[in-house]
């Protein structure tokens, strides 16, 4: 996934590569808009503003960018071990029955201050649990992760559906989604919790997962890079063989950075089933674990890239919607191709754009005049 | 169950696995080879798009299918600029695929044909019409005949039996020919075949080429014979149950086959048994078969029942060495 190349300066491989990959993704996916007789220019206009011009819309561009933060860093930990999960979108519905099946058995006799650490920590287990299937067969049985969180996804889906449709949904309705929870199960929006200490904003689907997911990014930046374990799991990430010979276990580290992966997709629940719907029903996800792997591939798998590629991701759905809405034959659908675009620049072709742009580099700094090495006085 | 009854489940069985059968042979070439094909369903999309756009613009099967095949195999070539060419992630690169499909299609037909991303039907002169129409019609009055041969099995159009064609010609190139013998070599050990003279990026991209040319048929065959239009995400992850059946026919053309065979079969029967009661088990929930063909593949990969043994070079990019 990475785009590592032995020519590219460092600073041009971390930060030059990702913005040019961006760009020619961009470019791209302008030239469907201008092929299709829509304007480019006019469509980011509005699709900024939509985005980033409003405390509202700005609220939509959080709460968007909230979920892709979650399954976001599901991929990067799977990614970090050496694991390619593709499952986020199964693990996050997952993860949403369990956040909504204890919100629907105790929501009506338990206060909000146990219920949503519960419903946290439901969900998390259930999304870790789901993972784990394909992890164990990948340590232990050697099946490929690949396939088997495809086929899981899959199966998640039609488990979802069937729950619904047979048991979860109230008799006599045709509408297929539970009934709604009751009132502690309700995670407060961003705009109730600034309405607490006096601060008047306006009404979003933006709740406090948002400070879920922020809490999320850094705990994983943290176990990753400032603990042994996180040490354990990058070791066999790079290298199985270095890391068994010290000592590391390659297949608990396949279960650990699975179950990560798993319960962090699974907290996708909080935000669209707690903090939005308060009640259980299909498509709560949508492709989000889809758009968790554009994401953590835009933010080289870092916390911080991460975050700020949720943040690009969550203005491209809203300012997309504002879009659909403003601009004739515009739709959705736009965003998503953007998305492939994405990951197809920044993940599959990173290899095909960096040695150009070395070339590039290279031929810019032949034609400067020669200026002293800074590198050389590192010796 | 009465004549009718099967007739009519041999002829959906066929009909549903058709598309899976030209997939699952595409996916068994590019996997052969050592290339890794996640972007079947994305392939087959965005060919069934281009065969329901140019079937409603130009009015002709031939160009509809050109289009679709051209679409496909330009598809499986950016696929092998990115992982052939390049060590792209083979992995990354199939979800690119079938992420750009599912959204360039609709914003393609949103804006070319204003019906929120379908196309318009395409015309009875451009579909794909049953072969032998006389002959099923004239077998209708005889009794079992009539419904299990006339229908279950002489009642499609000529792309289910170039499928099931595909099967056996399949097997023949890649176990009985020198380039199916180079195919596999370079799917299990690219530095071989290097060494041996042979260009393993060719190869690769003959597989490919291949590859994109049968989820091109996949995707005429959605549009031109089993509905008159394209919809959006219309494959709704058949190209996914592909790979699955691929999986579980271990690599294997005929085993692909019989996969296919079985999950076109359980996808026909989960329409009939909506609600029904069986002997023994009772009332079976639709959602607990349409999930069986994932299940049993998990099953499979698993080593529970019998091996799967995927190619030795799968998903590993090849580099020659200087």
């Amino acid at each position: 996934m990475s785009a590592a190349s032995h020519t590219l300066p460092r600073w041009a491989d971390l930060l030059l590569l990702p913005v040019v990959c961006l760009a020619v993704a961009l470019l791209a996916a302008a030239g469907v808009v201008a092929l299709v007789g829509q304007n480019p220019v006019e469509v980011i206009t509005v699709l900024v503003h939509g985005a980033f011009g409003t405390a509202r819309g700005f609220s939509y561009t959080l709460y968007y960018a909230t979920t892709f933060v979650f399954t976001g860093l599901a991929v990067a930990v799977a990614f970090h071990g050496g694991l390619f999960n593709i499952g986020g979108e199964g693990q996050a519905i997952l993860g949403g029955l369990g956040t909504g099946l204890v919100a629907l058995w105790w929501s009506a006799f338990l206060p909000a201050w146990i219920m949503l650490p519960l419903m946290v920590v439901a969900g998390a287990l259930f999304g870790m649990a789901w993972a784990s299937v394909p992890a164990y067969l990948q340590a232990y049985r050697g099946s490929h992760v690949v396939i088997t969180t495809i086929m899981f996804n899959f199966i998640a889906s039609t488990l979802l559906v069937y729950l619904l449709v047979n048991h979860l949904r109230p008799a006599g309705t045709m509408s297929v989604e539970s009934v709604a929870f009751a009132d502690s199960a309700k995670l407060p929006g961003v705009h109730e919790a600034l309405a607490w200490i006096g601060v008047e904003w306006p009404a979003s689907p933006l709740n406090l997962s948002l400070v879920l997911a922020g809490l999320a990014a850094v705990g994983v930046y943290l176990f990753l890079w400032r603990t042994r374990g996180g040490y354990h799991l990058r070791a066999v990430g790079s290298s199985p063989g270095a890391a068994e010979y010290a000592g590391i276990r390659p297949q608990r580290q396949i279960m650990v950075a699975m179950a990560i992966s798993g319960a962090l997709a699974g907290m996708v629940g909080m935000n669209e089933i707690a903090g939005v719907h308060g009640k259980l029903l299909l498509e709560f996800v949508s492709g989000a674990g889809f758009t968790g792997i554009a994401v953590a591939l835009m933010g080289r798998n870092h916390p911080v890239g991460i975050v700020l590629a949720s943040i690009l991701f969550g203005a491209l759905f809203q300012g997309g919607a504002e879009v659909a809405f403003e601009v004739r034959g515009f739709s959705r659908d736009m965003v998503v191709m953007l998305q492939g675009f994405i990951v197809l620049f920044s993940g599959a072709m990173a290899y095909v754009i960096a040695p150009m742009l070395a070339w590039a580099l290279a031929t810019l700094q032949r034609l400067l005049p020669q200026r002293k090495q800074p590198g050389a006085a590192h010796g | 169950m009465d004549e009718a009854l099967l007739g009519s489940m041999l002829a959906s069985t066929l009909r549903l696995a058709t598309p899976l059968i030209f997939c699952a042979l595409a996916g068994l070439f590019s996997e052969r080879s050592g290339v890794v094909d996640i972007g079947l369903e994305g392939k087959m999309l965005f060919a069934a798009f281009a065969a329901g756009a140019a079937g409603a613009a130009s009015g002709s099967t031939l160009l509809a299918m050109l289009a679709a095949i051209g679409i496909a195999v330009s598809l499986s070539w950016m696929h092998g600029l990115a992982c052939v060419s390049h060590q792209g992630d083979q992995v990354v690169s199939g979800v690119a695929i079938n992420i750009i499909a599912s959204g360039l299609t609709v914003v393609l037909g949103i804006a070319w044909f204003a019906q929120g991303g379908q196309t318009p039907p395409v015309t009875a002169g451009v579909r794909i019409q049953p072969l032998f129409a006389q002959l099923t019609a004239g077998l209708a009055g005889v009794p079992w005949v009539g419904a299990l041969l006339g229908e279950g099995l002489l009642g499609h159009n000529a792309l289910v039996y170039l499928a099931l064609a595909l099967v056996p010609a399949t097997w023949w190139l890649l176990f009985r020919t020198r380039f199916g013998l180079r195919l596999r070599a370079v799917g299990e050990n690219p530095q071989m075949v290097d060494a041996a003279g042979v260009s393993v990026t060719r190869l690769r991209y003959t597989a490919l080429t291949i590859n994109g040319l049968l989820c091109g048929l996949a995707g005429s065959y959605l549009v031109l014979a089993q509905s008159a239009s394209f919809s959006p995400n219309m494959t709704a992850g058949r190209g996914f149950m592909a790979l699955a059946a691929l999986i579980f026919g271990r690599w294997y053309p005929v085993g692909a086959l019989w996969a296919c065979l079985l999950f076109g079969f359980l996808d026909a029967a989960a329409i009939r048994l909506q609600g029904a009661h069986l002997p023994l088990v009772g009332e079976v929930p639709v959602q607990v078969i349409q999930a069986l063909p994932y299940v049993l593949t998990v099953v499979l990969l698993a080593g529970f029942i019998g091996k799967a043994v995927a190619p030795q070079a799968l998903g590993r990019p090849y580099t020659k060495e200087r």
